[in-house]
């Protein structure tokens, strides 16, 4: 409106000086035609009263006429904006009240099969400008083409790598239109409408372009046809319409995360409430999966395309991948309200912001609403950082992986390809697992694998002493050069190298870092939601149903729940985020069961040692060890050979090099001391078992969840050890 | 024999074989069948189905879920001699409805709607009995093993 004004502020003296100038004009011609008895103007033009006559009448016209063309063109101009101005605010308006399918099932985003084109294009109409412009956009669209390109070639899209692919060139796509539009506007365009449009097709092209994981056919309305002012406006607001329509205004069960414990959520809704509908929010662009696999499997892969494809190939020569489910298990968002017998749909990459629990409603980063009646909060956590690398600017940060997500993995995975050293702080779970698995490839590579951690060995805040030792002698083994007792005192960049300065002077140099040193839980809605946080564990604080507030539940990593049999306690392990998914789904749908069944967590640090545990678990407490020797018989390898299933994935060869001596001899004991092949390790807390570790001993836990829930004191833990029969197999 | 060492707080025992021969001494507590708490298997000891069973994989809560347990559950009460003869209807929706669904419920040799779904409905990691690789335990030994180890 501004532009328009000064322009006809301009404009109107023009016209004014035009239509003055024709004016006189006439004035003087009919004055020396003799009509109009006015007094002339001394100051005269013309030469004579008959030539100059013609002469003045000929300049009259054309000033006349030129003036009135001007005026004319300068009226219309200005009315046809005042017109799709209108069309404009009036589309704004009745948004909110459009009903979803027709024009927008037309405009959804491009499965990669479907032609880029049509769908970078989208960018382009945001310039409602007349023909001259017309370079402008075909331009753009070409570039735009450029670059969707190398994305549309994929042709096997996990939804993991495309959204992610196709954000960026949309991102810089919508950037890229708006400084055009704005350089190109001399005519008088709407300026308002125009900066409306920008935002939005900004997030909303983003948002769509995401949702590649539902393969949507994508008719865009021919965007590039001649820029008919009206219809590129109208194609524009469709296009940005989608945004809002596409989003369900209310999810009957409403899971913010999608992880784990939201996955087994979904799933026990889905299986207990019939036809139940269920929309899982999460701010990453991938579908639900599994964590473990990225750590381990992935890693031991054969197949060069892995970081494509995530999927691993078990012992057993299975296959799987590790989403939960592919992509035709979910419905579309835009399905969400009709679909019949329900169904879950997922939105990714939207962060729910804000929670009004006095409402029932959410909202998301783009100010989307969303109401429920029940809700699912299992936002899981972030990995937690050092100190010192944060304050260590931005060298050594870029050099630094934090490592928890799928596009963590792919990251690290190329890192590790193109460095020589690399160094793991952390010695819990993650880093030692991801260490031994990095270990392994420096054999190949001649990587240099080195971890660092303050304590004593690997696991030393979970295992005793003894055999956390005793672990990290395997972890070493593994090809890792383990520096145990030390703490960071600073991180430099320097001659293309990190410089890790250790408190008691040593110096690690490397050229990257994982930092694996816990996970904070994401807990930003608390504030808004006026949810409890805990104060030790961390996490939402809820009670034995994972019940935080009315229609609120929490499960899965940010959960601090109170454990009826062993206390309050938050857990961080993928067992328990299925277990509580699955409870507060039950819960959800009207069940009122407490934590009862016992979520027990695995590791496997290299064929040598894997183990399962369950309860509480921490080095702290007393514990009471048995053992028997181990065989060639008793390690991960082994176990899932015999029971055909399995995650662990070993080699041909270790296998073929280690059965046929160690089957012939029998287990002796006495002088293998320190050879902690297999056992049963109890953690006491008051004589009471609060945790077993079952140390290279499988399938046997069920036995050591009714220990625990029996939560007996006993006297003689090696007659307890007896039913664990360890030196079966 | 066994020896047993301590270090510190933590105690250290080694047991051979014939050490662990006798029958232990140790005492558990008796289950309750009517538990409200217990992870229930399959059927529920009301005689229901346990839909939510892990055993399921996701066959209850896709897409076809529906056809799922109406044709299960067509099964689970017939009281015909050739159990299921009489639900004929239902399991051949479900199968329509699987196959739209190929790569979710690949379609192998196998008619029965469990098998249908091995790599990913029986995806469920469920912490239960068996190896901590649950994932791939097959859905149609899970069933007993799962019951027989929760009740």
């Amino acid at each position: 409106m501004l532009k328009c004004r000064t322009v006809w502020k301009k404009l109107a003296p023009l016209a004014r000086a035009s239509s003055t100038v024709c004016r006189q004009n006439v004035r003087r011609a009919g004055l020396t035609n003799g009509r109009i008895p006015i007094r002339v103007p001394t100051a005269h033009m013309s030469t004579g009263p008959a030539g100059g006559g013609g002469d003045n009448l000929k300049y009259a016209l054309l000033v006349g006429l030129a003036g009135i063309g001007g005026l004319t063109y300068a009226v219309k101009t200005l009315r046809g904006d005042q017109k799709r101005y209108e069309e404009r605010i009036a589309e704004i308006e009745s948004r909110p009240h459009k009903a979803t399918k027709g024009p927008v099932t037309d405009v959804q985003t491009a499965a990669p099969a479907v032609p880029e084109p049509e769908l970078e294009a989208a960018p382009s109409p945001e310039e409602p400008s007349p023909p001259a412009e017309n370079a402008a956009p075909d331009a753009e669209a070409v570039a735009h083409d450029a670059e969707a390109a190398p994305s549309s070639k994929t042709t096997e899209p996990p939804p993991a790598d495309e959204p992610v692919v196709e954000a960026s060139p949309e991102e810089a796509a919508a950037p890229a239109a708006v400084p055009v539009v704005e350089e190109e506007l001399p005519p008088p365009t709407e300026p308002s409408p125009a900066e409306l449009s920008e935002p939005e097709p900004a997030p909303t092209l983003v948002e769509e372009s995401v949702t590649l994981t539902e393969p949507a056919a994508a008719a865009e309305p021919p965007a590039t046809a001649p820029p008919e002012p009206q219809s590129e406006v109208v194609a524009e607001s469709v296009d940005s319409t989608p945004a809002s329509a596409k989003v369900p205004s209310h999810a009957p069960y409403l899971l913010i995360g999608g992880g784990t414990a939201s996955f087994a959520a979904a799933r026990s809704i889905r299986a207990r409430d019939p036809g139940a509908k269920v929309l899982i929010v999460t701010d990453e662009p991938d579908l639900p999966y599994m964590r473990p696999p990225l750590s381990k499997e992935l890693w031991f892969s054969d197949d060069p395309s892995v970081t494509e494809t995530l999927r691993f190939k078990q012992w057993n020569g299975k296959e799987r991948s590790i989403y939960f489910q592919p992509p035709s298990f979910y419905i579309k968002p835009e399905d969400f309200d009709s679909a019949e017998n329900g169904g879950v749909a997922v939105l990714t990459c939207r962060k729910v912001v804000h929670m009004d629990v006095r409402g029932n409603k959410v909202k998301l980063d783009d100010n989307i609403e969303i109401s429920y009646d029940k809700c699912l909060v299992a936002t899981g956590g972030i990995p937690r950082n050092l100190q010192v690398i944060e304050r260590a600017g931005e060298e050594v940060k870029k050099r630094t992986t934090l490592f928890r997500k799928i596009e963590d993995f792919k990251s690290l995975e190329k890192v590790s390809r193109n460095i020589n050293s690399i160094t793991i702080i952390g010695g819990g779970f993650l880093g030692s697992e991801l260490a031994c698995a990095l270990g392994r490839r420096s054999t190949e590579s001649g990587l240099e694998v080195i971890q660092m951690f303050p304590e004593k060995g690997n696991m030393g805040k979970v295992l005793p002493e003894y055999l956390s030792n005793w672990t990290t002698e395997k972890v070493k083994r593994e090809g890792v050069k383990v520096i145990t007792e030390s703490l960071v005192k600073s991180v430099t960049y320097k001659d293309d190298k990190l410089e890790i300065h250790l408190k008691d002077g040593r110096l690690v140099k490397t050229d990257h870092i994982v930092a694996a040193v816990g996970l904070e839980p994401n807990i930003d809605l608390a504030k808004s939601a006026g949810l409890e946080v805990d104060s030790d564990f961390g996490g939402y604080r809820v009670n034995a149903e994972l019940q935080a507030r009315s229609n609120i539940w929490v499960a899965g990593d940010a959960a601090c729940f109170y454990d009826i049999r062993l206390g309050r306690r938050r857990v961080e392990h993928h067992d328990h985020a299925v277990v509580s998914g699955r409870l507060a789904g039950e819960n959800m749908t009207g069940a009122n069961k407490p934590y009862w069944h016992q979520s027990m967590f695995w590791s496997d640090l290299g064929p040598d040692v894997g183990y399962e545990a369950i309860g509480i678990v921490d080095s702290s407490l007393p514990t009471v060890g048995v053992f028997a020797k181990a065989t060639a018989k008793d390690t991960p390898k082994a176990a899932t050979e015999q029971s055909g299933t399995g995650i662990r994935s070993e080699s041909e060869t270790e296998d073929t090099a280690t059965s046929p001596v160690a089957s012939a001899t029998p287990p002796p004991v006495v002088e293998h001391k320190d050879d902690y092949g297999k056992g049963v390790i109890f953690y006491l807390r008051d004589k009471v078992v609060v945790g077993i570790i079952l140390w290279n001993v499988f399938n046997r836990m069920p036995i050591a969840r009714k220990i625990i829930k029996d939560g007996e004191e006993h006297a003689d833990l090696n007659e307890v050890a007896k039913l664990f029969n360890i030196h079966e197999d | 024999m066994s020896s047993v060492r301590e270090e510190g707080k933590d105690t250290i025992i080694f047991v051979t074989k014939e050490d662990h021969e006798t029958p232990s001494s140790a005492e558990l507590v008796d289950e309750d069948p009517n538990d409200p708490y217990e992870e229930r298997g399959l059927i529920l000891p009301s005689g229901e189905i346990n839909w939510n069973c892990p055993c399921l994989g996701g066959m209850a809560s896709g897409p076809c879920g529906t056809e799922f347990k109406d044709a299960f559950s067509c099964f689970h009460y017939s009281k015909e001699e050739v159990k299921g003869s009489d639900c004929l209807e239902q399991f051949r929706t479900m199968q329509e409805c699987l196959q739209r669904y190929p790569e979710l419920y690949p379609q192998e040799e196998e008619t029965s709607s469990s098998q249908t779904s091995q790599d990913f409905a029986s995806a469920e990691p469920s912490g239960l009995n068996s190896t901590a690789a649950s994932e791939q335990d097959p859905d149609t030994t899970l069933p007993s093993t799962e019951s027989s180890a929760e009740s």
